[in-house]
């Protein structure tokens, strides 16, 4: 683990203050860049928790969407964030472009949201691996745990 | 209206028969109301996502394979399912008849074991409920349709994460703009707006919500439905719209969970997108089957003049 680094459970306590908070953040454009900086924080965490070291490439000119793509690499079920991280980029760059205060703020709070989101997925994938995989509501859905395995599905992620 | 579409099979599958039931029956009320022929597929079967696939995903390609086989006997080439589940599986069980070369060992062997003909891919196109309704009748149509308009009623269209994963079973989206996207899908956005309402902006539209872990590890599902209603909310949303009865159910459930576990409360109301097109095309609640979710919209929807 990178000291300078956010833990998941850092992130989500920063994406909540920003969420949160009752007083517009001072730096729009630099809490733009910490959302794209906490959301590779996460996928940083959920490569090296598979014994890869992150990549430093780009795609797209983004390196999120680098870690992206190689956190689902062997893993297509981790392709349920996807949306999601390019989310974070689009919010970035939205925040960057934006010249109206106000609609800065509400992009830095709404990707806020979806950063927390992020978190709450890998932090979830890393104690359970078959988060993002085939789900159905056809059984019960809340049953005892001797059904735990439903989740463990490693047949056909998708 | 394109005429393969007027009348097409239906494979509502096992979920809409329990936990989706609402769905069912608002799918149905709006088709009919629409001048659309649902037929079922007769004898079909569950296509045993959770536990075959676990043990053998040839078996479950063939499962699938055999109710694309139905509807292929009954005359259709389109087969719709409205659960984004039974969605996927048909879906993928013709794209791996067509590039596995054992999962169409496996679908033949089976398919002669049990007495039936082997479904060769091609024959049977699956879709969703969401393109069956824009691609048969059309927004300009479903505006002329419209007897309560959702006018002033704001909404997060939420298709789940499996609506448009993994994108390489999908070849017909991404094709433009009159075609579906996997990264920002629209369809559900395009035909509740026919109907009025007016659609938020929502960035967690594709987000998953944790379905897989609601058995073993609620307080994960609890949170990442909790922030995907928080995020609706902050959107501006008075609804939020689905359309899978599995993302419908762990809303419904995990939103109440939130409230009573971790003390946090949304108001956003959540219904079946088929739900809200009925109710615009004159149809009551009682009808499209608000009374049966668990999120209780019936004050609300009443205030805004329908059901
Ligand atoms: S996906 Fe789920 S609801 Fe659909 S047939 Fe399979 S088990 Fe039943
Ligand atoms: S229920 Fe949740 S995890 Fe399952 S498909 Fe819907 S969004 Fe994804």
């Amino acid at each position: 683990m990178t000291a300078d680094r956010p833990t998941i459970d850092e992130v989500v306590a920063r994406t909540d203050a920003l969420i949160r908070g009752d007083r517009p953040v001072a730096d729009p454009l630099a809490a733009g860049d910490e959302l794209l900086a906490m959301g590779e924080a996460v996928l940083e965490a959920w490569i090296e928790s598979r014994d890869k070291d992150p990549t430093d490439d780009e795609v797209e000119g983004f390196r999120l969407l680098g870690l992206h793509r190689q956190g689902a690499k062997g893993d297509p079920s981790f392709n349920a964030c996807r949306e999601t991280c390019r989310e974070i980029v689009y919010h970035r760059n939205v925040i960057h472009a934006e010249t109206d205060s106000a609609l800065q703020q509400r992009m830095v709070r709404l990707g806020a949201m979806v950063v927390r989101h992020l978190a709450l997925f890998v932090g979830g994938k890393l104690q359970e691996a078959g988060l993002g995989d085939f789900c159905c509501s056809s059984r019960p859905v809340r049953q005892g745990d001797g059904n735990k395995n439903t989740t463990g599905n490693a047949a056909a992620p998708v | 209206m394109p005429d393969d579409l007027k009348k097409v099979a239906y494979y509502p599958g096992c979920a809409l028969e329990g936990t989706g039931h609402a769905y069912n029956r608002s799918t149905k009320a709006v088709g009919k109301e629409l001048g659309l022929e649902l037929v079922e597929l007769k004898d079909w079967n569950c296509c045993g996502a959770m536990e075959v696939k676990n043990i053998d995903p040839k078996i479950q390609t063939y499962l699938s394979a055999r109710n694309l086989s139905i509807a292929e006997d009954m005359g259709f080439d389109k087969v719709m399912a409205p659960c984004n589940g039974c969605y996927h599986n048909l879906k993928k069980a013709e794209y791996d008849l067509k590039n596995d070369a054992g999962s169409k060992e496996v679908n033949a062997r089976l398919s002669g074991k049990a007495g039936h003909k082997t479904y060769e891919p091609g024959a049977v196109e699956t879709i969703h409920a969401l393109d069956w309704i824009k691609q048969a009748v059309g927004e300009e149509e479903l505006e002329k349709r419209v007897k309560n308009s959702l006018k002033g009623i704001k909404v997060a269209n939420y298709y789940g994460c499996m609506y448009t994963r993994p994108r390489h079973i999908f070849p017909e989206k991404d094709k433009g703009p009159a075609s579906e996207s996997t990264s920002k899908p629209h369809f559900m956005d395009d035909i509740l707006g026919a109907a009025g309402a007016e659609n938020v902006d929502f960035p967690l539209k594709t987000a998953c919500c944790g379905g897989a872990h609601s058995l073993s590890d609620s307080d994960t599902s609890t949170k990442l439905v909790l922030n995907i209603l928080e995020a609706a909310e902050a959107c501006g949303a008075d609804v939020v719209a689905t359309e899978c009865p599995t993302c419908h159910t762990g809303l419904e459930m995990h939103q109440m969970r939130a409230e009573k576990v971790l003390g946090r409360k949304t108001n956003v109301k959540i219904l079946y997108f088929t739900q809200l097109l009925g109710m615009a095309l004159g149809l009551s609640a009682k009808t499209v089957g608000v009374q049966e979710n668990m999120s209780d919209s019936r004050a609300f929807l009443k205030e805004k003049g329908l059901g």
